[in-house]
């Protein structure tokens, strides 16, 4: 806990420039506290990473009402009438310390990452790198394969510590969507690819060649998961140097419109 | 009786004219005898949600087609889920769209007879969903509990209030989800706030009037019975106890007694505040319908740190027991375990787990379950998940087949940390959230279901109550939030969160019939007929749909 609040303080000052939306300033304390009171208020309907309600990322500054660090304490205390979105028995600070919280939810969420950063390299030598070891299978601003996930958004969508592990360990972080799914059909043919939904009747999959497919399960004869994510680790390969280089180019990818 | 036979005659002969006809108490006591309208909850006061139709049957399911839909609104709130039961009185289906916008509808086209929508007000909190589960009628009123604390008489013919009755305070996180229960010449309701540190209640209004007759609070105070199973200190646990009721009970009219689900103590994910076995949170509890006088309990998870809510319709059979005929209740718990009960003594005489269970490893003979397990601050995995092996879904029982149905979530998981929680008024009272293999509410856009078969399943069983076995399950990819509804055709309609509104036989588990409906079930199908059609009507999604035979 403590040093991933560490990280934090380290990315606040990253970040704090371009966050124009942040209109408060907060100590460590703060986000470490408003973190308590989202687990324990917001996240039984937002979920664990702030994104199960559609059309909300807390955790990436995706609101449906208000961008600034006082709308949304107005949101949190007042609620919005009419919706899904109740008013909460908070106090001004209270709720801001829970603001705090989201806009750093993605860096502090514990029990994800191992490692204790040393900080963000340079992302210009990072991108240096990547465009010679990994474009070769990820897509990222809409160039590259579809074989492997799509990393435009990585920056906003993994915590600071999962970027570095999941160079060192794929497996040990790979998500659920982006497991390697096998199908074999009841006429013998092998179909590789990403699960991209299931039901009791059917299975929907991006196959090897970029194919939609959808499948009857009547036609299905084995199908599961690779528990091994297909990406080589990068220990070894790279030095701690290139490696925060390679955070640092990751964790600037943030979508289209940053 | 000869009455309800002569109206009956009546309404065979002249459709027309039955729509003038009150909804006596008479009547829903007897609703099994008018089977083409649905006047209560669960279809009759015995929680069975069975319809004594048969004209849509195993050999001719096939033939099922949509009649009409009616949509809400496109889309609705993630958590405005649809799970309200409509009622049908004579050819008129009356049905509550989230939050609390009531609809009376011709129910053979869907035409919109009224709308009678209320201000909310805007200081309504509910933990998870905007939702109502239904209306209850008796005469030509129709009464509703709102997200904000109300119980609303409504004229049925014009959806305008004859009474509104604010009971509870919605600043302090009190709400009504539950459809009423009718019993004699009172409405009886309960609140939803089991995360906001209520104090839970059952309480009788007075149909007429909207005067509160009695009230039954959930959780004793000092001088009361039960009151020493809140053993803190400061003997101040109890104040915020939770014990919230928030699904419709049943009712005996031989006894005289109505029982009632109540739900999780507060707080619901740290038990160090309220030492003690906290009566009566996850109890059953069996009242005198005329004054609301305790007659027994059985307290389902004592001291209870899962949310395992007790909030369930109990299931009222009259069924031989070892050989004796005895009154019976069946329960199936959100903590994964079904029970055989007598409801006349409150006596323990069977828990079962029909899913996979790991907090308790059975039970004592007086049914007090030896819990395993419990919240830690580095984290417990438990089976079943915080959602429960079940939840509010209702089951059914058909006394055709003998058969229990259980809409079930298989081999779920949960992992529960302890953390320091504090009761300020107005908050969510619980403690940290538990990490769930399944979440707890499925949103109603982005169903990708990308999860691999070690997370669970969903299911409907069916379960033998004179054995306990059980008969046959039908198995789902995803989880379900749909009731059970069955008929005397032999059939089982159910759904569930892929979006699917199908029909099994009831003996076998076969499925003999689907549709796709576009949208997660979250609600308990119902039948009626109208010029002798037999219809069922499901709400998934945000639209409620309405199928019969093709012609």
């Amino acid at each position: 806990m403590r040093a991933s609040i560490c990280v934090s303080v380290v990315v606040i000052s990253a970040v704090t420039a371009t966050a124009s939306a942040q209109d408060h300033s907060y100590t460590p304390a703060d986000i470490e506290n408003g973190g308590r009171l989202y687990q324990t208020t917001c996240s039984g309907c937002h979920g664990p990473a702030g994104d199960e309600i559609p059309g909300v990322a807390l955790g990436r500054g995706v609101f449906k009402r208000g961008t600034s660090d006082t709308d949304l304490i107005a949101v949190i205390k007042t609620g919005i009438p009419g919706t899904a979105m109740p008013p909460h028995a908070f106090s001004d600070q209270e709720a801001a310390q829970i603001v705090a919280y989201l806009r750093n939810m993605t860096v502090v969420r514990t029990g994800i990452g191992t490692t204790v950063m040393r900080g963000l390299g340079d992302p210009a030598r990072g991108r240096a790198l990547f465009e010679g070891k990994g474009v070769t299978c990820h897509r990222v601003y809409g160039r590259g394969p579809r074989t492997a996930p799509d990393l435009t958004e990585v920056g906003l969508t993994r915590p600071l510590p999962e970027l570095r592990d999941a160079l060192l360990d794929p497996s040990a972080t790979m998500r659920p969507a982006n497991r390697p799914f096998r199908v074999v059909t009841t006429d013998g043919r092998t179909i590789a690819g990403r699960l991209l939904n299931q039901d009791t009747y059917s299975i929907q999959m991006l196959d090897s060649s970029d194919r939609l497919l959808s499948l009857p399960k009547r036609t299905v004869r084995e199908q599961g998961f690779a528990s091994a994510s297909p990406m080589p680790s990068y220990k070894g390969t790279f030095t701690d140097q290139e490696l925060d280089d390679l955070v640092g180019f990751l964790a600037s990818l943030k979508g289209f419109n940053p | 009786m000869p009455k309800v036979l002569a109206s009956l005659l009546i309404a065979l002969a002249f459709g027309t004219l039955v729509s003038a006809q009150q909804v006596t108490f008479d009547r829903i006591l007897r609703a099994d005898q008018e089977p083409q309208n649905w006047l209560t909850y669960s279809g009759n006061l015995a929680g069975w949600r069975y319809s004594p139709l048969t004209q849509i049957a195993p050999g001719n399911v096939r033939n099922l087609e949509l009649q009409w839909a009616f949509q809400t609104r496109a889309p609705a709130e993630a958590n405005e889920k649809f799970e309200a039961t409509p009622l049908v009185v004579d050819g008129v289906m009356y049905t509550v769209l989230a939050p609390n916008h009531v609809v009376a509808l011709d129910a053979a086209t869907g035409r919109m007879f009224w709308l009678y929508s209320p201000v909310i007000s805007p200081l309504a909190r509910v933990c998870c969903g905007r939702v109502n589960r239904g209306l209850a009628i008796l005469g030509d009123t129709l009464f509703m509990g709102t997200i904000d604390g109300h119980l609303i008489a409504l004229d049925a013919k014009t959806g305008k209030p004859v009474w509104d009755k604010a009971v509870v305070d919605p600043a302090l996180g009190y709400s009504f989800t539950l459809a009423p229960l009718i019993v004699k010449d009172k409405v009886i309701v309960g609140p939803a706030g089991g995360e906001y540190g209520i104090r839970g209640f059952v309480a009788a209004f007075e149909a007429a009037t909207g005067r509160e007759v009695w009230r039954f609070n959930t959780i004793p105070e000092p001088g009361q019975p039960g009151h020493e199973t809140w053993e803190d200190p400061a003997r101040a646990a109890w104040k915020t106890g939770g014990g919230p009721v928030w699904v419709t009970g049943s009712y005996d009219p031989q006894l005289n007694l109505t029982y009632w689900g109540t739900g999780n103590p507060g707080p619901d994910w740290n038990g160090d505040p309220r030492p003690g076995d906290n009566l009566y949170t996850d109890s059953v509890i069996a009242l005198d319908a005329d004054t609301g006088q305790l007659e027994w309990h059985y307290q389902f998870t004592p001291h209870d740190e899962f949310d395992f809510d007790s909030t369930q319709v109990p299931v009222l059979v009259d069924m031989p027991w070892q050989g004796q005929p005895r009154k019976l209740m069946l329960w199936a718990n959100r903590n994964g375990f079904w029970y055989v009960l007598d409801r006349e003594s409150g006596e323990f005489l069977q828990g079962k787990p029909f899913t996979k269970v790991n907090w308790a490893n059975g039970f004592d003979a007086k049914g007090r379950p030896n819990k395993v397990l419990a919240s830690t601050a580095e984290g417990t995995l438990v089976y079943p998940n915080n959602q429960g092996a079940t939840n509010w879904y209702p089951p059914s029982y058909s006394p055709r087949t003998g058969l229990f149905y259980i809409p079930s979530w298989m081999d779920t998981f949960s992992t529960y940390f302890k953390a320091p929680v504090e009761y300020v008024p107005g908050r969510q009272y619980v403690g940290r959230f538990p990490t769930m293999s399944f979440p707890a509410i499925r949103p109603a856009v982005g169903n990708l279901n990308q999860r691999p078969p070690e997370d669970g399943y969903g299911a409907i069983q069916a379960f033998d109550p004179k054995t306990g076995e059980r008969k046959w399950e039908f198995k789902m990819v995803d989880v379900t939030d749909s009731g059970v509804l069955t008929t005397a055709s032999d059939l089982v309609f159910a759904g569930g969160r892929e979006g699917y509104f199908f029909a099994l036989d009831a003996r076998t588990g076969e499925q003999l019939w689907r549709a796709t409906v576009g949208g997660q079930v979250s609600a308990g199908a119902m039948s009626y007929a109208i010029n002798g059609r037999q219809y069922v009507a499901i709400a998934a999604g945000s639209v409620l749909f309405v199928y019969a035979l093709r012609q």
